[in-house]
Protein backbone atom coordinates (compact mmCIF):
# COMPACT_ATOMS: atom_id res chain seq x y z
CA UNK A 1 0.00 0.00 0.00
CA UNK A 2 2.67 2.23 0.98
CA UNK A 3 4.61 1.69 -2.43
CA UNK A 4 1.69 3.28 -4.06
CA UNK A 5 0.70 5.69 -1.26
CA UNK A 6 3.80 7.84 -0.98
CA UNK A 7 4.58 8.45 -4.82
CA UNK A 8 1.37 10.03 -4.86
CA UNK A 9 1.93 11.50 -1.76
CA UNK A 10 5.57 13.00 -3.48
CA UNK A 11 3.73 13.68 -7.21
CA UNK A 12 1.03 15.11 -5.40
CA UNK A 13 2.84 17.14 -3.45
CA UNK A 14 5.24 18.85 -5.85
CA UNK A 15 2.43 19.30 -8.27
CA UNK A 16 0.08 20.95 -5.70
CA UNK A 17 3.37 23.06 -5.02
CA UNK A 18 3.97 24.14 -8.50
CA UNK A 19 0.43 24.96 -9.11
CA UNK A 20 0.54 27.53 -6.19
CA UNK A 21 3.26 29.14 -7.00
CA UNK A 22 2.29 29.67 -10.74
CA UNK A 23 -1.37 31.07 -9.02
CA UNK A 24 0.85 33.09 -6.71
CA UNK A 25 3.11 34.56 -10.03
CA UNK A 26 0.65 35.08 -12.25
CA UNK A 27 -1.27 37.44 -9.39
CA UNK A 28 2.20 38.81 -8.76
CA UNK A 29 3.30 39.71 -12.29
CA UNK A 30 -0.08 40.35 -14.15
CA UNK A 31 0.39 42.20 -17.07
CA UNK A 32 -2.43 45.22 -17.32
CA UNK A 33 -3.32 45.85 -21.01
CA UNK A 34 -5.01 48.55 -22.36
CA UNK A 35 -8.66 47.05 -23.35
CA UNK A 36 -8.59 49.32 -26.36
CA UNK A 37 -5.78 47.42 -27.85
CA UNK A 38 -7.73 44.72 -28.37
CA UNK A 39 -10.52 46.13 -29.91
CA UNK A 40 -7.97 48.35 -32.10
CA UNK A 41 -6.09 44.96 -32.86
CA UNK A 42 -9.62 43.50 -34.14
CA UNK A 43 -9.84 46.60 -36.54
CA UNK A 44 -6.44 45.84 -37.78
CA UNK A 45 -6.37 43.31 -40.97
CA UNK A 46 -4.00 41.07 -39.38
CA UNK A 47 -1.71 40.63 -42.66
CA UNK A 48 1.09 41.07 -39.99
CA UNK A 49 3.30 42.81 -43.26
CA UNK A 50 4.97 45.47 -40.99
CA UNK A 51 3.95 48.46 -43.46
CA UNK A 52 3.29 50.69 -40.55
CA UNK A 53 6.82 50.12 -39.15
CA UNK A 54 6.21 48.28 -36.28
CA UNK A 55 6.64 43.58 -36.00
CA UNK A 56 3.45 43.12 -36.60
CA UNK A 57 -0.44 44.31 -36.18
CA UNK A 58 -0.51 43.34 -32.38
CA UNK A 59 2.42 45.95 -32.14
CA UNK A 60 0.86 48.43 -34.09
CA UNK A 61 -2.29 48.33 -32.20
CA UNK A 62 -0.11 48.33 -28.97
CA UNK A 63 1.56 51.47 -29.97
CA UNK A 64 -1.47 53.33 -31.26
CA UNK A 65 -3.22 52.55 -27.92
CA UNK A 66 -0.54 54.02 -25.85
CA UNK A 67 -1.02 57.14 -27.79
CA UNK A 68 2.72 56.95 -29.00
CA UNK A 69 1.59 57.14 -33.03
CA UNK A 70 -1.55 58.13 -35.17
CA UNK A 71 -4.23 55.91 -36.30
CA UNK A 72 -4.49 55.68 -40.09
CA UNK A 73 -0.79 53.98 -40.38
CA UNK A 74 -2.15 50.84 -41.64
CA UNK A 75 -1.92 51.13 -45.80
CA UNK A 76 -3.70 47.70 -45.77
CA UNK A 77 -6.76 48.54 -44.18
CA UNK A 78 -7.22 51.74 -45.59
CA UNK A 79 -9.30 54.62 -44.64
CA UNK A 80 -12.05 52.32 -43.03
CA UNK A 81 -9.73 50.65 -40.97
CA UNK A 82 -8.32 54.15 -39.98
CA UNK A 83 -12.07 55.64 -39.38
CA UNK A 84 -12.61 52.46 -36.74
CA UNK A 85 -9.71 52.89 -34.94
CA UNK A 86 -10.07 56.38 -34.89
CA UNK A 87 -13.66 55.61 -33.47
CA UNK A 88 -12.45 53.78 -31.03
CA UNK A 89 -9.41 56.39 -29.81
CA UNK A 90 -11.81 59.04 -30.05
CA UNK A 91 -9.63 61.10 -31.91
CA UNK A 92 -10.41 61.77 -35.94
CA UNK A 93 -8.92 59.79 -38.79
CA UNK A 94 -6.89 61.70 -41.31
CA UNK A 95 -5.83 59.03 -43.64
CA UNK A 96 -4.06 60.11 -46.47
CA UNK A 97 -5.01 59.38 -49.89
CA UNK A 98 -4.38 55.48 -51.10
CA UNK A 99 -0.96 54.88 -52.22
CA UNK A 100 0.01 51.94 -54.40
CA UNK A 101 3.28 50.03 -55.41
CA UNK A 102 5.15 51.25 -58.87
CA UNK A 103 7.59 49.39 -60.71
CA UNK A 104 10.22 51.71 -62.25
CA UNK A 105 10.98 49.46 -65.51
CA UNK A 106 9.53 48.41 -68.76
CA UNK A 107 12.55 46.93 -70.21
CA UNK A 108 10.97 43.65 -70.87
CA UNK A 109 12.47 39.88 -72.57
CA UNK A 110 12.19 41.72 -75.85
CA UNK A 111 13.36 45.44 -75.26
CA UNK A 112 16.35 45.13 -72.84
CA UNK A 113 19.42 43.08 -73.91
CA UNK A 114 20.07 40.30 -71.51
CA UNK A 115 23.99 39.73 -71.02
CA UNK A 116 24.25 36.29 -70.81
CA UNK A 117 22.16 32.78 -70.14
CA UNK A 118 22.13 33.02 -66.32
CA UNK A 119 22.36 29.56 -64.62
CA UNK A 120 22.01 30.70 -60.93
CA UNK A 121 19.49 30.74 -58.00
CA UNK A 122 16.48 31.75 -59.55
CA UNK A 123 15.83 34.84 -57.17
CA UNK A 124 16.63 38.63 -57.74
CA UNK A 125 18.58 39.10 -54.35
CA UNK A 126 21.30 36.49 -55.85
CA UNK A 127 20.91 37.55 -59.06
CA UNK A 128 21.87 41.23 -58.07
CA UNK A 129 24.81 40.45 -56.49
CA UNK A 130 26.75 38.89 -59.42
CA UNK A 131 29.26 40.77 -60.95
CA UNK A 132 27.57 43.76 -62.86
CA UNK A 133 24.65 44.02 -60.42
CA UNK A 134 22.47 42.37 -63.42
CA UNK A 135 22.09 39.63 -65.87
CA UNK A 136 20.68 42.94 -67.95
CA UNK A 137 22.82 44.81 -69.85
CA UNK A 138 20.79 47.47 -67.71
CA UNK A 139 22.11 47.91 -64.36
CA UNK A 140 19.31 49.40 -63.24
CA UNK A 141 16.40 47.45 -64.76
CA UNK A 142 13.66 44.74 -63.07
CA UNK A 143 15.42 40.81 -63.28
CA UNK A 144 12.10 39.09 -62.99
CA UNK A 145 12.52 36.39 -60.79
CA UNK A 146 10.03 37.79 -58.67
CA UNK A 147 11.36 38.37 -55.04
CA UNK A 148 8.76 40.82 -54.78
CA UNK A 149 5.96 38.61 -56.04
CA UNK A 150 7.11 36.07 -53.44
CA UNK A 151 7.10 38.75 -50.65
CA UNK A 152 3.29 40.26 -51.57
CA UNK A 153 0.38 38.82 -49.26
CA UNK A 154 -1.95 40.13 -51.71
CA UNK A 155 -0.84 38.90 -55.10
CA UNK A 156 -0.75 41.96 -56.13
CA UNK A 157 2.20 41.96 -57.80
CA UNK A 158 3.47 39.53 -61.00
CA UNK A 159 5.78 38.88 -63.81
CA UNK A 160 4.86 39.59 -66.79
CA UNK A 161 7.49 39.12 -69.45
CA UNK A 162 10.07 39.37 -67.41
CA UNK A 163 9.21 42.42 -65.27
CA UNK A 164 7.17 42.96 -62.12
CA UNK A 165 4.09 44.75 -62.47
CA UNK A 166 1.55 46.27 -59.63
CA UNK A 167 -1.65 45.33 -60.23
CA UNK A 168 -3.32 48.05 -58.58
CA UNK A 169 -6.35 47.02 -57.46
CA UNK A 170 -5.18 44.60 -55.93
CA UNK A 171 -1.96 46.35 -54.04
CA UNK A 172 -2.91 47.38 -50.20
CA UNK A 173 0.25 50.03 -49.75
CA UNK A 174 2.07 47.68 -47.60
CA UNK A 175 5.92 48.47 -49.19
CA UNK A 176 6.24 44.67 -48.58
CA UNK A 177 7.71 44.24 -51.78
CA UNK A 178 9.87 47.78 -51.63
CA UNK A 179 11.74 45.97 -48.82
CA UNK A 180 11.68 42.85 -51.50
CA UNK A 181 13.76 44.79 -54.16
CA UNK A 182 17.30 44.59 -54.58
CA UNK A 183 17.44 46.82 -56.88
CA UNK A 184 15.21 49.79 -55.26
CA UNK A 185 12.89 49.80 -58.47
CA UNK A 186 10.06 49.94 -56.39
CA UNK A 187 8.30 52.70 -55.04
CA UNK A 188 4.88 54.16 -53.62
CA UNK A 189 2.99 56.34 -55.43
CA UNK A 190 -0.75 58.04 -55.09
CA UNK A 191 -3.39 55.97 -56.47
CA UNK A 192 -4.08 58.87 -58.46
CA UNK A 193 -1.33 59.70 -60.03
CA UNK A 194 -2.07 59.96 -63.80
CA UNK A 195 1.70 59.16 -65.46
CA UNK A 196 4.81 58.21 -64.46
CA UNK A 197 8.38 56.92 -65.57
CA UNK A 198 8.98 53.47 -66.60
CA UNK A 199 12.42 53.72 -66.10
CA UNK A 200 15.28 54.19 -63.51
CA UNK A 201 18.29 54.37 -65.52
CA UNK A 202 20.03 57.43 -64.71
CA UNK A 203 22.93 57.15 -67.43
CA UNK A 204 23.61 59.16 -70.64
CA UNK A 205 20.92 58.44 -73.28
CA UNK A 206 23.38 57.21 -75.86
CA UNK A 207 24.49 54.40 -73.07
CA UNK A 208 20.50 53.82 -72.57
CA UNK A 209 19.64 53.36 -75.89
CA UNK A 210 22.36 50.52 -76.73
CA UNK A 211 21.13 48.25 -73.98
CA UNK A 212 17.54 48.55 -73.56
CA UNK A 213 14.80 49.84 -76.47
CA UNK A 214 12.47 50.70 -73.63
CA UNK A 215 14.83 52.91 -71.64
CA UNK A 216 14.64 56.64 -70.70
CA UNK A 217 17.20 58.98 -72.93
CA UNK A 218 16.72 61.74 -70.25
CA UNK A 219 15.56 64.18 -74.21
CA UNK A 220 14.11 65.80 -71.64
CA UNK A 221 11.13 67.00 -74.66
CA UNK A 222 8.34 66.06 -71.47
CA UNK A 223 9.86 69.02 -69.40
CA UNK A 224 9.36 71.24 -71.93
CA UNK A 225 6.38 70.09 -73.09
CA UNK A 226 4.54 69.94 -69.97
CA UNK A 227 1.80 72.83 -69.46
CA UNK A 228 1.88 72.65 -65.48
CA UNK A 229 5.66 72.71 -65.47
CA UNK A 230 5.31 69.69 -63.27
CA UNK A 231 8.25 67.82 -64.85
CA UNK A 232 12.25 68.72 -64.01
CA UNK A 233 15.11 66.55 -64.85
CA UNK A 234 16.77 64.58 -62.32
CA UNK A 235 19.69 62.60 -63.10
CA UNK A 236 19.11 62.39 -66.70
CA UNK A 237 15.70 60.66 -65.78
CA UNK A 238 11.68 62.87 -65.70
CA UNK A 239 11.26 63.71 -62.06
CA UNK A 240 7.17 64.33 -61.97
CA UNK A 241 5.20 66.65 -58.85
CA UNK A 242 2.08 64.50 -58.60
CA UNK A 243 0.87 68.12 -56.98
CA UNK A 244 0.95 70.07 -60.00
CA UNK A 245 0.23 67.13 -62.53
CA UNK A 246 -3.29 67.66 -64.36
CA UNK A 247 -2.79 64.48 -65.97
CA UNK A 248 -3.42 66.14 -69.45
CA UNK A 249 -0.77 62.99 -71.13
CA UNK A 250 1.13 65.72 -73.12
CA UNK A 251 4.09 63.93 -72.04
CA UNK A 252 3.36 61.01 -72.63
CA UNK A 253 2.17 61.45 -76.04
CA UNK A 254 5.71 63.37 -77.02
CA UNK A 255 7.88 61.16 -74.86
CA UNK A 256 10.18 59.94 -78.49
CA UNK A 257 10.61 55.97 -76.47
CA UNK A 258 7.35 55.59 -74.67
CA UNK A 259 8.86 55.69 -71.26
CA UNK A 260 6.30 58.07 -69.94
CA UNK A 261 3.06 56.30 -69.76
CA UNK A 262 -0.67 56.92 -68.46
CA UNK A 263 -0.67 55.17 -65.77
CA UNK A 264 -4.41 54.27 -66.37
CA UNK A 265 -3.54 52.51 -69.65
CA UNK A 266 -1.39 50.10 -68.39
CA UNK A 267 -3.37 47.05 -68.18
CA UNK A 268 -4.09 45.77 -64.51
CA UNK A 269 -5.05 42.04 -64.53
CA UNK A 270 -1.92 40.51 -65.83
CA UNK A 271 -0.96 36.35 -65.58
CA UNK A 272 2.37 35.81 -63.69
CA UNK A 273 4.94 34.14 -66.00
CA UNK A 274 7.85 34.40 -63.53
CA UNK A 275 11.18 33.65 -65.52
CA UNK A 276 12.19 30.60 -65.64
CA UNK A 277 16.08 30.89 -66.58
CA UNK A 278 16.77 27.09 -66.88
CA UNK A 279 13.53 25.64 -69.58
CA UNK A 280 14.89 29.16 -71.78
CA UNK A 281 18.70 27.66 -71.98
CA UNK A 282 17.35 24.60 -72.88
CA UNK A 283 15.18 25.64 -75.42
CA UNK B 1 39.32 21.04 -15.49
CA UNK B 2 38.79 18.98 -18.32
CA UNK B 3 36.44 17.24 -17.22
CA UNK B 4 34.36 20.75 -17.70
CA UNK B 5 35.71 20.86 -21.37
CA UNK B 6 35.07 17.59 -22.12
CA UNK B 7 31.12 18.20 -21.60
CA UNK B 8 31.49 21.37 -23.26
CA UNK B 9 32.77 19.80 -26.31
CA UNK B 10 30.72 16.56 -25.94
CA UNK B 11 27.57 18.52 -25.99
CA UNK B 12 27.91 21.02 -28.81
CA UNK B 13 29.56 18.81 -31.26
CA UNK B 14 30.06 15.16 -30.23
CA UNK B 15 26.98 14.12 -29.06
CA UNK B 16 25.10 17.23 -30.18
CA UNK B 17 21.68 16.96 -28.92
CA UNK B 18 20.15 17.38 -32.60
CA UNK B 19 22.39 16.06 -34.73
CA UNK B 20 23.68 12.94 -33.03
CA UNK B 21 20.88 12.10 -30.59
CA UNK B 22 18.29 13.11 -32.63
CA UNK B 23 16.35 14.92 -29.71
CA UNK B 24 14.54 17.94 -29.89
CA UNK B 25 13.78 17.90 -33.72
CA UNK B 26 10.39 19.66 -33.92
CA UNK B 27 11.36 23.01 -33.24
CA UNK B 28 14.74 22.21 -35.00
CA UNK B 29 12.53 21.91 -38.19
CA UNK B 30 9.98 23.99 -37.08
CA UNK B 31 11.45 27.20 -36.69
CA UNK B 32 13.87 26.91 -38.55
CA UNK B 33 12.98 28.64 -41.69
CA UNK B 34 14.17 31.98 -41.00
CA UNK B 35 17.37 32.97 -39.34
CA UNK B 36 16.04 35.04 -37.18
CA UNK B 37 13.54 33.06 -35.27
CA UNK B 38 15.75 29.98 -35.41
CA UNK B 39 18.39 32.45 -33.05
CA UNK B 40 15.62 33.23 -30.91
CA UNK B 41 14.27 29.83 -30.81
CA UNK B 42 17.98 28.48 -29.98
CA UNK B 43 18.84 30.76 -27.11
CA UNK B 44 15.09 29.91 -25.71
CA UNK B 45 16.49 26.58 -25.87
CA UNK B 46 20.27 27.26 -24.29
CA UNK B 47 18.28 29.43 -21.89
CA UNK B 48 15.59 26.67 -20.59
CA UNK B 49 18.05 23.74 -20.73
CA UNK B 50 20.43 25.28 -18.30
CA UNK B 51 17.90 26.45 -15.22
CA UNK B 52 16.30 23.07 -16.05
CA UNK B 53 19.56 21.16 -15.62
CA UNK B 54 20.11 22.97 -12.02
CA UNK B 55 16.41 22.27 -11.13
CA UNK B 56 16.07 18.61 -12.20
CA UNK B 57 19.29 17.82 -10.52
CA UNK B 58 17.68 19.98 -7.04
CA UNK B 59 14.92 17.58 -7.30
CA UNK B 60 16.85 14.38 -8.31
CA UNK B 61 19.20 14.53 -4.83
CA UNK B 62 17.17 15.92 -2.61
CA UNK B 63 13.36 14.46 -3.12
CA UNK B 64 13.84 11.64 -5.08
CA UNK B 65 16.81 9.72 -3.83
CA UNK B 66 16.32 10.20 -0.21
CA UNK B 67 12.62 9.13 -0.57
CA UNK B 68 13.88 5.89 -2.69
CA UNK B 69 11.30 6.80 -5.46
CA UNK B 70 14.57 7.64 -8.32
CA UNK B 71 11.91 5.59 -10.77
CA UNK B 72 9.54 8.60 -10.76
CA UNK B 73 12.23 10.76 -12.69
CA UNK B 74 10.67 11.39 -15.58
CA UNK B 75 6.97 12.55 -14.94
CA UNK B 76 9.25 14.60 -12.44
CA UNK B 77 11.05 15.93 -14.32
CA UNK B 78 8.75 16.96 -16.34
CA UNK B 79 6.07 18.71 -13.98
CA UNK B 80 9.42 20.30 -13.04
CA UNK B 81 10.47 21.88 -15.85
CA UNK B 82 6.84 22.90 -17.16
CA UNK B 83 6.46 24.87 -13.82
CA UNK B 84 9.96 26.08 -13.85
CA UNK B 85 9.10 27.55 -17.68
CA UNK B 86 5.78 28.91 -17.16
CA UNK B 87 7.19 31.21 -14.20
CA UNK B 88 10.22 31.59 -16.00
CA UNK B 89 7.88 33.27 -18.64
CA UNK B 90 5.33 35.14 -16.25
CA UNK B 91 8.57 36.67 -14.79
CA UNK B 92 10.32 37.56 -18.05
CA UNK B 93 7.08 39.19 -19.13
CA UNK B 94 6.57 41.14 -16.62
CA UNK B 95 10.17 42.78 -15.61
CA UNK B 96 11.68 43.08 -19.51
CA UNK B 97 9.53 43.29 -21.91
CA UNK B 98 12.08 43.44 -24.89
CA UNK B 99 13.28 39.77 -23.35
CA UNK B 100 9.91 38.62 -23.83
CA UNK B 101 9.72 39.92 -27.18
CA UNK B 102 12.94 38.15 -28.48
CA UNK B 103 12.35 34.93 -26.07
CA UNK B 104 9.39 34.69 -24.20
CA UNK B 105 7.19 34.11 -27.58
CA UNK B 106 9.35 30.55 -27.59
CA UNK B 107 9.21 29.52 -24.34
CA UNK B 108 5.93 27.58 -24.32
CA UNK B 109 6.65 26.18 -27.35
CA UNK B 110 9.54 23.84 -25.91
CA UNK B 111 8.37 23.16 -22.52
CA UNK B 112 9.56 20.03 -21.78
CA UNK B 113 10.46 18.99 -25.87
CA UNK B 114 12.51 15.93 -25.64
CA UNK B 115 15.63 17.82 -25.91
CA UNK B 116 15.25 19.81 -22.59
CA UNK B 117 13.90 16.57 -20.84
CA UNK B 118 16.52 14.34 -22.38
CA UNK B 119 19.10 16.82 -20.98
CA UNK B 120 17.98 16.30 -17.48
CA UNK B 121 17.86 12.28 -18.01
CA UNK B 122 21.18 12.29 -19.45
CA UNK B 123 22.88 14.66 -16.40
CA UNK B 124 21.46 12.21 -14.22
CA UNK B 125 22.33 8.83 -15.67
CA UNK B 126 25.72 10.39 -16.40
CA UNK B 127 26.05 11.06 -12.35
CA UNK B 128 26.75 14.61 -13.03
CA UNK B 129 27.27 16.86 -10.21
CA UNK B 130 25.26 20.40 -9.74
CA UNK B 131 27.85 22.42 -11.78
CA UNK B 132 28.88 19.81 -14.37
CA UNK B 133 24.95 19.36 -15.00
CA UNK B 134 24.08 23.28 -15.57
CA UNK B 135 27.24 22.91 -17.93
CA UNK B 136 26.04 19.87 -19.32
CA UNK B 137 22.42 21.42 -20.24
CA UNK B 138 24.18 24.90 -21.28
CA UNK B 139 26.82 23.44 -23.97
CA UNK B 140 23.50 21.23 -24.75
CA UNK B 141 21.86 24.31 -25.57
CA UNK B 142 24.59 26.19 -27.37
CA UNK B 143 24.67 22.80 -29.34
CA UNK B 144 20.80 23.13 -30.35
CA UNK B 145 21.21 26.70 -31.04
CA UNK B 146 25.01 26.12 -33.31
CA UNK B 147 22.59 23.47 -35.41
CA UNK B 148 19.63 25.35 -35.71
CA UNK B 149 21.06 28.32 -36.66
CA UNK B 150 23.23 26.62 -39.28
CA UNK B 151 20.24 24.72 -40.37
CA UNK B 152 18.00 27.70 -40.89
CA UNK B 153 21.03 29.59 -42.96
CA UNK B 154 21.11 26.22 -45.30
CA UNK B 155 16.81 26.03 -45.23
CA UNK B 156 17.18 29.79 -46.46
CA UNK B 157 19.23 29.19 -49.48
CA UNK B 158 16.81 26.29 -50.57
CA UNK B 159 14.17 28.23 -50.83
CA UNK B 160 15.73 29.63 -53.86
CA UNK B 161 16.60 26.47 -55.90
CA UNK B 162 14.15 24.89 -58.14
CA UNK B 163 12.93 21.62 -56.30
CA UNK B 164 10.85 19.21 -57.54
CA UNK B 165 7.52 19.07 -56.57
CA UNK B 166 7.68 16.01 -54.63
CA UNK B 167 10.15 17.26 -51.94
CA UNK B 168 9.12 20.93 -51.64
CA UNK B 169 8.92 21.79 -48.02
CA UNK B 170 9.79 19.24 -45.79
CA UNK B 171 10.89 16.78 -47.70
CA UNK B 172 14.31 18.82 -48.72
CA UNK B 173 14.33 20.08 -44.95
CA UNK B 174 14.33 16.38 -44.00
CA UNK B 175 17.42 15.28 -46.20
CA UNK B 176 19.18 18.72 -45.43
CA UNK B 177 18.78 17.73 -41.80
CA UNK B 178 20.30 14.16 -42.34
CA UNK B 179 22.99 14.89 -44.58
CA UNK B 180 23.54 17.74 -41.66
CA UNK B 181 23.96 14.82 -39.39
CA UNK B 182 26.42 12.99 -41.57
CA UNK B 183 28.47 15.66 -41.13
CA UNK B 184 28.56 16.02 -37.45
CA UNK B 185 29.47 12.29 -37.25
CA UNK B 186 33.03 13.39 -38.22
CA UNK B 187 33.65 15.04 -34.10
CA UNK B 188 32.81 11.65 -33.20
CA UNK B 189 36.29 10.48 -31.78
CA UNK B 190 37.02 13.62 -30.79
CA UNK B 191 36.55 13.09 -27.16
Amino acid sequence: MASIFIPFLILGGIGILAGLLLGFASKKFAQEEDPRQQLLRECLPGANCGGCGFAGCDAYARAVAAGEVPVGRCGVGGKETADKMAAIMGVSSDAGQPMVAFTACCGTKDKAERRFHYYGTSACREASVIPGGSIKSCRYGCLGFGDCVKACLFDAIHIKNGIAVVDRDKCRGCRACIEACPKHLIRMISKEAAVEVYCSNCERGLDVKDICKAGCIGCGICSRQCPQKAITMQNDLPVIDHALCDGCGLCAEKCPVHVLRLIKEEGSSLKDERVQMVPDVVK
Amino acid sequence: MPVFLTILIGQIFVNNFVMSKFMGICPFLGVSKKMDSALGMGMAVTFVMTISSAFTYLVYQYILVPLHVQYLYTIAFILVIAALVQFVEMFIRKTSPELYASLGVYLPLITTNCAVLGVAVLNMQNHYNLVESVLSGFAGGLGFLMGIVLFSGIRERIEFNPIPKAFQGFPIALIAAGLMAISFLGFQGLI
